[in-house]
């Protein structure tokens, strides 16, 4: 809402206060000022000229030479706008003067002629040019033939004006006017609210036989009142109004439409103004439209109804989208003679439905669908018709013909002083109150320390005990409310241990050297189809579209975080960043069901990539790169966290490497993966070897023992046999570990690989892996016998399983 | 037999002089000192003296073998020093060439914010909550006040999946579930950061997914003053312990009264500048009391309880603490920006 201080002038005292002060208050009491700007802040020496002559240029077509009369002086001025003509009364910039972007207007010659000024467009004095009017947009702007020569146009153009642009919170939809804006300022400074002068001269023509009205449903329309007025002349509105339209944003068209214009910005009231003539039926019919039916809106587009939208008809067709445009087929035109102006009242939710479906927000659905004040229509009606009569020639005819359901009543509201204290932890009087009620020009019953409060209709966002307790606080001022500790019972905070574990393993992955990443969880369609962690695929998952993206990158909700963490990897490579450690902590969002109906499955996921070196040296010539073992440390690095032992397994999982991809298992159950990309995958995204695991870290986080029992520190000494074995090179080190593990009985405490050999003094096709053995009991030093019993049992099962021989 | 001792001495003290390292101090060593040395053998010999000359020899051949073992003691001294200073000569590195490096990882900015922001909260004994990102219209919406067709509604173009299911655009519905939960007979402190999405187009100041903090007080006799208490020190230990807050009235349908809550500008200390508009002033969440139908929804009687929310954009808080000009930074993951923020 912009509102216009010379403007608001009218309404509330404002003469002792800088816009900059007044624009502070308002903010602080309740309503945002968003900015402050002066109409056109540096125009100086601009007047206004009678052109006595106007000539073509003699050596240019285009220009035309005038002889420009300022009162004192005639100057000689050149002028290049196609509208100019001998007798108008024009804006003279004289040289000297100061436009807006600051022109500097000096004496020049223009083709061998002497120019002593320029003659300005609305637009060259500053005017935004969109609430220009259209017949002047490529040209200057004529003033009214009554316009005194020589005064300085600042003052006629309202270019001295400052706007202050209020951000309206849906609630205080009072303030989309300018009486509104006047309460809360009056409120604010302790003034008087002046209302405008309603009262109208009728003629003898009555209107109610000119016109008759009929509403089928008064819960959507309890309100509807037609005014007639005739004999008016379609013409410019006066200048100080168009003024004011264009400080509010709005274009001036003719004096009928400028005025229902302007009294809509006063009252917050929307009127419509129908051209009586072309409503052939003489009869209005307010009523749901029926699906299918077609009205042409005044911005010219064909509309095509879809039933729960209230239309105004002739009794025949529709001539106005109630609330939000009127009709083409009724349009106020240059020949209108008789105008048939609506004041009513729709309801909010029927409108705001309607501007919705079909994508339409006007100056006066913007009002409807908030809720409009009821003791306003009429008076904006009145108002309006008062306006016609002085500056269209109207002659207004007498009566309103109305439907008339209207609740105008105004809510109690019941607060009580120490209510409001307790709420607000403040110790304001009774009589504070009081004077604050008086101040926002509520109605109010006083009983010691009980209020009735009536609240003025405009207020339709008042209805509860908090909404007042918000009056009261914001004009007694939220500074002067004291800062105390809440008085509940003190506790202390605590993270879960949950919480406290995403922590722990946040730092073990940042120490072991990865950077944490924050990614989209809205992906597109084809990520969500790639680099699927097998545990997540255990089921049919499907992935939660969106019902309407706003484009394919951003669709549908994650499966999966590699997809994302590999593009990150992909971005920084490209910008000569090769040595690479990402991981996020995230969640991934699984649906059981092709179209969604229910919440779909969040799930904690953590998940990392790594590419490049992983680590570099260049003087000692070392350089180590990211390989699968680097990845899988920092898996296994992650399950130690959390007190866990996984299993890694072979597997062929779409988009990983096929020999160098494990999932990952805890308990016998498939918990991630970790791999390298598949070499084509990484060509996609422009990668070279590039390493990623994923991790249910949810179930993980789920098995860990927050108390794990306590385990005694061994006194006795351990004992420790060397294992070495050849193996066929295809066999996994890792089954024949848990073999000697499971084989040694619980004596083993540990069984560790120290040597993995493969080559001369070797037979082709084998390999030979070297571990060693721990063993120990807690409580008592163990025996030759026993050891040796483990050992020999160990040999036995990874022959017999394994096919291993012992390497000599 | 006097003679003969006196002269190994000198014959002996004479060898280890001369000897050059270790190794031929030890054969010194085993030359005069060894079992079959020559002064073993001297003593082996005292049987064939007279009774009164016998303590005297052994004596006098104490002394020799003890100055001997003296002569070698400081021999060998001096010569493990001399080694063990060429040693070190032949160990020195040039201490300016380059160091291995060790790869740092570290948080994301967001993740700091947010741990930094629940540290706070923590202190202050509130829990912190977590809750769906899928939410339903009604815990989203309803649940907080925002009925269907009501206006505010506007404010937070949202993406829906289904009619009634919407990726959440607050963390607020977490709120609503935590009061669930409570059973409307228990003290609510609590905080929950999450994600939430909006449909906004990404530019340097928008982004459809963002980081929230919410957090919620509900306790008999929660006064707007205490709302005002904990949001400076909150304010204060975020921003720093000279900071002011100030509190604008605004809307949001969950609180009634609402308010924006401004702390005054760092860059200016409040004098105004260009990062705070010239107002002195920058605004860093919104706040209120708990609407009464927020809580009578949730199972709470607003007779006998009231409480206060408040709610801040953590990406928000960190462009203002870390002067960051573009929110899109945060999910670019960008390692030349994201590695900025490690070092502290
Ligand atoms: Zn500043």
């Amino acid at each position: 809402m912009y509102v216009s201080l010379n403007w608001l002038k009218q309404y509330v005292d404002i003469d002792n206060i800088t816009p900059e002060e007044l624009a502070e208050k308002i903010t602080r009491s309740g309503i945002e000022v968003e900015s402050i700007e002066r109409v056109a802040p540096e125009s100086t020496n601009v007047v206004v000229g009678y052109v006595e002559s106007c000539e073509q240029h003699p050596n240019a077509d285009k220009l035309n030479l005038c002889q420009i009369n300022v009162g004192t002086e005639t100057y000689q001025i050149i002028c290049g706008a196609p509208n100019i003509a001998q007798g108008q009364k024009i804006a003279a910039a004289l040289p000297g003067a100061r436009l807006p972007g600051g022109v500097k207007i000096k004496k020049a010659k223009l083709r061998g002629v002497e120019s002593h000024g320029m003659v300005c467009s609305l637009q060259e004095l500053g005017i935004d040019e969109k609430f220009v009017p259209k017949d002047v947009t490529d040209g200057i702007f004529v003033f009214p033939e009554d316009t005194e020569v020589g005064t300085p146009v600042a003052e006629l153009l309202n270019l001295d004006d400052v706007i202050l642009e209020l951000g309206l919170t849906p609630n205080r939809a009072d303030a989309m006017s300018m009486l509104g804006v006047a309460y809360e300022v009056a409120a604010i400074l302790g003034k008087e609210v002046k209302q405008p002068e309603e009262t109208y001269q009728t003629s003898d023509s009555k209107a109610a036989d000119l016109v008759s009205v009929k509403v089928e449903d008064g819960e959507l329309n309890p309100y509807y009142g037609g005014f007639v007025i005739e004999d008016v002349t379609i013409g410019a509105s006066p200048l100080w109004m168009r003024n004011y339209l264009m400080a509010a944003g709005i274009r001036p068209i003719n004096n009928v439409v400028d005025i229902t214009n302007y009294v809509l910005l006063v009252y917050g009231q929307p009127l419509h103004a129908f051209d009586y003539d072309k409503v052939a039926t003489k009869e209005i019919v307010v009523r749901s439209a029926k699906q299918g039916e077609k009205i042409q809106t005044l911005d010219d587009q064909e509309r095509t109804l879809k039933g729960d939208e209230i239309v105004i008809t002739n009794g025949n067709e529709p001539i106005a989208l109630a609330g939000v445009m009127g009709g083409a087929n009724s349009e106020v035109s240059d020949d209108t003679k008789t105008v048939l102006l609506e004041a009513a009242y729709f309801e909010a939710r029927a409108i705001r439905r309607s501007s919705k479906h079909h994508n339409l927000r006007s100056e006066a659905s913007a009002r409807y669908e908030k809720g409009i004040d009821p003791n306003r229509v009429q008076r904006a009606g009145a108002y309006a018709a008062r306006l016609l009569a002085e500056y269209a020639g109207g002659k207004i005819a007498q009566g309103i013909v109305a439907f008339d359901e209207l609740d105008r009543e105004e809510k109690q509201v019941k607060i009580d002083t120490a209510s409001v204290n307790n709420r607000l932890g403040t110790t304001i009087s009774d009589e504070e109150i009081a004077s604050i009620l008086t101040k926002l020009q509520f109605g109010f019953e006083k009983d010691n320390s009980q209020f009735t409060v009536f609240v003025p209709t405009r207020r339709g966002d008042i209805s509860l005990f908090e909404d007042m307790l918000e009056e009261i606080a914001r004009i007694y001022g939220y500074d002067n409310i004291p800062y105390t500790l809440p008085e509940g019972e003190a506790s202390a905070g605590k993270l879960t241990t949950k919480q406290y574990l995403k922590r722990q393993l946040k730092q073990y992955l940042q120490g072991a050297g990865l950077m944490e990443t924050i990614t989209y969880s809205l992906t597109s369609k084809a990520r969500t189809e790639m680099l699927v962690s097998p545990d997540v695929k255990e089921e049919t998952v499907y992935p939660v579209a969106l019902k309407m993206p706003m484009s394919e990158e951003h669709s549908h909700l994650r499966l999966s975080i590699i997809p994302e963490l590999v593009d990150i990897l992909s971005y920084n490579v490209a910008r000569k960043q090769e040595n690479l450690g990402y991981f996020e902590f995230g969640r991934v969002f699984l649906s059981k069901e092709e179209q969604i109906s229910e919440q779909p499955t969040e799930t904690a996921r953590l998940a990392g990539a790594l590419t490049g070196a992983w680590m570099e040296q260049p003087w000692q010539q070392e350089k180590k790169p990211v390989d699968f073992y680097v990845a899988k440390g920092i898996v296994e690095g992650i399950f130690a966290q959390l007190d866990l032992e996984p299993v890694f397994q072979q597997a062929q999982v779409d988009g990983y490497h096929p020999g160098r991809t494990a999932t990952v298992s805890l308990n016998g159950k498939v918990v991630g993966v970790v791999g390298q990309l598949h070499p084509t995958v990484q060509k996609a995204f422009d990668l070279k070897e590039t390493y990623v695991f994923d991790l249910d870290i949810a179930y993980l986080m789920d098995q860990y023992e927050e108390v794990p029992s306590f385990r005694t520190i061994p006194r006795h000494p351990s004992v420790t046999r060397d294992i070495a074995l050849v193996v066929d090179e295809a066999a996994y080190a890792g089954d024949i570990q848990r073999t000697i593990q499971e084989a040694g009985g619980d004596l083993v405490q540990q069984v560790q690989i120290f040597d993995v050999y493969q080559g001369e003094h070797m037979e082709a096709g084998k390999k030979s892996i070297a571990y060693t053995v721990l063993y120990q009991d807690p409580t008592r030093t163990l025996t030759d016998e026993e050891v040796e019993a483990s050992y020999n049992n160990i040999i036995e099962n990874v022959k017999a399983k394994h096919d291993a021989e012992l390497r000599s | 037999m006097r003679e003969k001792l006196e002269a190994l001495q000198a014959e002996a003290i004479e060898k280890v002089q001369l000897a050059d390292n270790l190794q031929s101090l030890q054969d010194v060593r085993v030359a005069y000192l060894g079992k079959k040395g020559p002064i073993t053998e001297v003593l082996r010999g005292m049987g064939k003296l007279s009774p009164e000359e016998r303590p005297v020899i052994g004596e006098l051949a104490n002394k020799v073998r003890e100055a001997i073992a003296t002569a070698l003691d400081n021999k060998k001294n001096l010569l493990e020093e001399a080694a063990l200073n060429e040693q070190l000569q032949q160990e020195a590195i040039d201490v300016t060439l380059p160091g291995r490096p060790v790869k740092a990882g570290g948080p994301h900015l967001l993740t700091s914010i947010i741990e930094e922001v629940e540290d706070l909260f923590l202190g202050m004994g509130f829990e912190i909550k977590e809750g769906p990102e899928v939410e339903t219209d009604y815990f989203n919406f309803e649940a907080l006040n925002l009925p269907q067709d009501h206006p505010a509604r506007d404010m937070q173009d949202s993406f829906y999946v289904t009619d009634h299911l919407l990726l959440r655009t607050q963390t607020s519905p977490v709120q609503a579930r935590t009061m669930r939960e409570y059973d409307g007979n228990k003290a609510i402190k609590m905080i929950c950061p999450g994600i939430v999405y909006r449909r906004d187009t990404d530019d340097a100041t928008h982004s459809h997914q963002f980081t929230q903090i919410e957090g919620l007080l509900v306790d008999k006799n929660v006064r707007m003053s205490d709302l005002k208490g904990v949001l400076l020190e909150f304010s204060r230990k975020l921003f720093g312990a000279d900071r002011e807050i100030r509190l604008r009235p605004s809307f949001f349908p969950f609180t009634e009264p609402s308010v924006e809550v401004d702390v005054t500008c760092k860059v200016c200390d409040g004098k105004g500048c260009n990062v705070c508009k010239h107002t002195g002033w920058i605004e860093i969440l919104g706040a209120g009391m708990v609407h009464s139908n927020v809580l009578r929804m949730s199972g709470y009687d607003p007779e006998e309880y009231s409480g206060f929310a408040f709610g801040m954009g953590v990406e928000r808080i960190a462009m203002l603490k870390y002067g960051v000009d573009d929110i899109r930074h945060f999910y670019t993951n960008d390692v030349r920006f994201l590695s900025q923020y490690h070092k502290a």
